[in-house]
């Protein structure tokens, strides 16, 4: 499978503390790949890196073979590289359908495009997608009002729904109720399996991510410590050691 | 309602709105004035309500609108009508030109210190052009009369601004009902994951002032002959009278709706007129207390006042289950 | 380009230039100091700055007018506008502490307006100075002019700065408004009473302004519009300097100061004022472009 993401050797600080080090990893197109580590060890710094949410120190990021560590937010993001927020942002005062209308891909907008409303296919689609994560009872509320949980899945619509071809996942099962995180496990596992959407995501519930990533990394004090099979990182001494505190 | 209901109701407006300045000729300058009211609440509405980009330098284009026009009137040689309706193509060109140009650097600003910006940009208007020999400097200009009888140039001004609040109430609606209303209220709800969604956000936040300025530019291209004369600080770049008010009209009637502001401006305009007959001297400082009042006791309106109580009227619904279903969680 | 010629040609006329400038620099710079107390404690940009100071003057006019020397309006200013401003905190400001930044704005752009109208209405919009009595001399044959009451209002301005400075670092209520201003959540926790904090900090921050106002009716005039220019170079100071750095508000207050006498000479006194309000934009966009390099926002 070809590297769909290539980090070669990433570095941020932040005035005096190094959050990222010499950070290196590859997703290949069309799998799921896990990030873990204990808090602090520099997941989502590297997730806002990737995105381009601020500037490298140091490295290269290569996004379907193209370098992207000098692109803005949205460049990257029309390129079909899209992350989720581990606070879950949608747009609250919008309801759950126009959310959806407006996440529609930009690659293609002409200026003119401004102008039109939106196709009835791509209403289709929102209706359809907002039914794939259970939201299509309360698509006319308004965003705001949803709960957390809510809020989450309604993200993770929008984001399908901008067509990414990989998606970077920030914690998508914080704040969910254990009863229903399997649901959202299957979600995330049809989404890649039908629509083919490579996924990279940061957890910290280690049944989640060992059930659903096939390739796991794992960070500590923004360096990186270990990798591989779910079975390796799970023995892996280093990693242990890690979320117990040794180091 | 029903479609053929809200057909009636347009119609019925339409008409009087046509045949009022023939019942009331007394009072037709105001009414002239309230439809400039309405247009600067709506321009306004596009950026501070839509879009949360609140400008109190919207009255910049106005003054550039106001200039542009009264300069080719003055220097094209041409007749009146000619020249006026040159004049309120350059204006409009000239505003949209200068929202484009200073909107790459100004729209880059954020929260208050686009305002203050804005705010900077409005009064730096007519500083300059109170200095500018060209354009009149502190004596200002006076367009050329319109030539016509006593009473057939307050027709011709009223259904001017009349027809340029009709066709800017029917743009707006028809764009905030597309995609373009959808982006600058995604860019108003949270522009970062606007951003990181792929949204083109300069283009929209650009057009955005630009389709402003288009309407702005051409409402003070006529207000310009309208009050017969332009003086830089107070009636082009009258930042603290038109620059203001356009804000809180926007605000008393409710922002972020297509009617709210022409509710406010009506209002608005009503309240002003009688400060204006009834406590003539005192009327400045008692808009000034009122704009404080608004600001402070109804920030969301009239309009939204009323969202909060019936928000079925405004087509969003309320799920009284919400939150039930199990997931809970820190909202 | 005439008078560009002269400063080249007879370099003297910068120092005069300088020297004026940072004479009313250190006005600027108190005006400066309070409007960045204001956003640093109560997080509210405080645009009724420029009102206070105007009042201040007139507080200097009405000294003059009863045949008082001014230079006592400067601590009855001081005194008036911070009953001024502890008033306005209680009637309007409190509703607005804890809002939307952008309904403090406009609130207290609402204020600003009310009372440049009602100074309108009472004083007229005659543009009048205090009197102070004060003589100028002249240095190096003539071709530097000093006025004594600028000099005096430096030295006072400098005494005003430095009595705040103090205040707030050994004072009780000093510490507790810097308590706040770090975390007004904990400081309420700790006990502090962050409303009456507000109040005192705004009452404080008028006083200041209305001692830089009786200040500035002796060095240059009066009249009810001056107060608009006087909270945008506040605020252009503040945003230049950043929150909390009061080295900094000194260098950049003495610094718009001198600049903008050297837009006045240059371009004209007309476009002095022209001058400010554009230095802002330009200020406001080159930072938001700086920092867009780096992906951040002017915050």
């Amino acid at each position: 499978m070809t590297a769909l993401l290539e980090v070669r050797s990433v570095s941020k600080a932040f005035g005096g503390v190094v959050a990222n080090r010499d950070i290196s990893l590859t997703v290949p197109d069309g799998a799921i790949i896990g990030l873990i580590g204990p808090n602090g060890s520099g997941k989502t710094t590297l997730f806002s890196s990737i995105v381009g949410h601020h500037p490298i120190d140091h490295g290269s990021i290569r996004f379907r073979g193209r370098e992207i560590s000098r692109l803005r937010v949205a460049e990257i993001a029309r390129l079909g590289l899209l992350r989720t927020f581990q606070q879950t942002r949608v747009y609250g005062q919008m309801d759950c359908m126009r959310n959806m209308l407006i996440s529609t891909p930009h690659r293609d907008e002409g200026v003119f495009d401004m102008l039109s409303r939106h196709s009835p296919a791509q209403v289709e689609e929102a209706e359809r997608l907002l039914a794939f994560t259970g939201l299509f009872e309360k698509r006319f509320l308004m965003a705001g009002d949803l709960s957390f949980g809510q809020q989450k899945l309604l993200e993770f619509a929008m984001a399908l729904m901008n067509r990414p071809r990989l998606l970077l996942l920030d914690e998508p099962t914080a704040g969910i109720n254990p009863t229903l995180i399997n649901g959202l496990i299957d979600r995330l596992k049809r989404a890649n399996e039908e629509i083919g959407i490579t996924l990279f995501v940061i957890e910290h519930n280690m049944r989640v991510i060992m059930d659903l990533a096939e390739h796991i990394y794992c960070l500590a004090h923004g360096e990186l410590l270990a990798d591989g099979t779910p079975d390796q990182v799970r023995g892996d001494q280093r990693v242990i050691d890690a979320y117990l505190g040794a180091h | 309602m029903s479609r053929g209901e809200i057909l009636i109701l347009w119609t019925l407006g339409l008409a009087a709105s046509a045949l009022a300045p023939f019942l009331f000729p007394a009072v037709i300058t105001q009414l002239t004035f309230l439809w400039l009211m309405i247009l600067f609440a709506l321009t306004w509405d596009i950026m501070g309500g839509q879009m949360g980009y609140n400008s109190f330098g919207n009255i910049f284009f106005f003054g550039i609108g106001a200039y542009a026009c009264a300069v080719i009137q003055r220097d094209s040689g041409l007749g009146w009508h000619l020249a006026f309706f040159i004049g309120m193509g350059a204006a409009a060109l000239l505003g949209v030109a200068a929202a484009a140009v200073l909107g790459s650097g100004i729209l880059g600003l954020r929260g208050q210190y686009f305002a203050i910006g804005s705010l900077g940009l409005g009064i730096a208007g007519g500083e300059v052009a109170a200095g500018w020999d060209y354009i009149g400097a502190g004596s200002g200009l006076s367009p050329p009369l319109y030539p016509g009888a006593l009473g057939r140039r307050e027709i011709f001004f009223y259904f001017l601004f009349l027809a340029l609040a009709l066709i800017c109430f029917l743009a707006l609606r028809r764009l905030y009902g597309g995609r373009f209303g959808l982006a600058i209220n995604a860019i108003r709800d949270d522009e970062d994951k606007a951003e990181a969604m792929g949204l083109r956000t300069t283009r929209y936040k650009t057009v955005a002032w630009c389709i402003s300025a288009f309407f702005v530019a051409m409402a003070g291209a006529g207000a310009g002959n309208l009050i017969g004369f332009i003086d830089p600080r107070d009636v082009a770049f009258a930042g603290v009278t038109f620059g203001v008010w356009m804000v809180l009209m926007a605000i008393l009637g409710g922002k972020g709706t297509l009617w709210g502001p022409i509710l406010g401006a009506v209002i608005f305009h009503i309240t002003q007129e009688l400060f204006w007959t009834y406590l003539l001297g005192w009327q400045r400082v008692a808009l000034g207390f009122l704009i404080v009042v608004i600001v402070v006791f109804f920030p969301t309106g009239i309009l939204g006042w009323l969202r909060e109580r019936h928000p079925h009227l405004f087509g969003e619904a309320v799920d009284a289950g919400a939150g039930t279903d199990g997931e809970r969680g820190a909202s | 380009m005439d008078n560009l010629l002269i400063l080249f040609n007879q370099p003297v006329v910068s120092l005069q230039i300088i020297v004026d400038g940072v004479l009313v620099g250190a006005i600027l710079a108190i005006a400066a100091y309070g409007m960045a107390l204001v956003w640093g404690v109560m997080k509210i940009i405080n645009i009724v700055q420029g009102e206070f100071v105007m009042l201040g003057g007139y507080v200097a006019l009405a000294f003059a007018d009863a045949g008082l020397s001014p230079l006592w309006a400067v601590p009855a200013g001081a005194v008036i506008l911070f009953a001024v401003g502890w008033a306005l905190y209680r009637l309007v400001i409190f509703r607005v502490v804890d809002r939307d930044l952008f309904i403090s704005i406009l609130a207290t752009f609402g204020l600003s307006i009310l009372l440049q109208q009602l100074a309108n209405q009472v004083f007229t919009a005659d543009v009048r100075t205090a009197e102070s009595g004060l003589v100028s001399r002249s240095f190096l044959d003539g071709k530097i002019v000093i006025a004594e009451v600028k000099v005096l209002a430096f030295v006072f301005a400098g005494l005003v700065g430095i009595a705040l400075w103090a205040f707030l670092k050994h004072s009780r209520l000093g510490q507790a408004i810097r308590a706040t201003a770090q975390n007004a959540r904990a400081a309420r926790i700790m006990g502090i009473n962050t409303d009456h904090v507000y109040a005192m900090t705004y009452g404080l921050n008028a006083a200041i302004c209305g001692a830089a106002g009786a200040l500035v009716a002796m060095t240059w005039v009066v009249h009810p519009y001056l107060g608009l220019p006087y909270t945008i170079r506040s605020f252009m100071i503040v945003v230049v300097a950043g929150l909390g750095n009061l080295p900094g508000v000194i260098v950049a207050a003495l610094g718009l100061g001198t600049a903008e006498n050297f837009a006045g000479f240059l371009l004209g006194a007309e476009y002095q004022i022209a001058f400010i309000f554009c230095l802002l934009v330009a200020i406001l966009v080159w930072r938001s472009r700086r920092l867009a390099r780096q992906r951040r926002y002017l915050k």
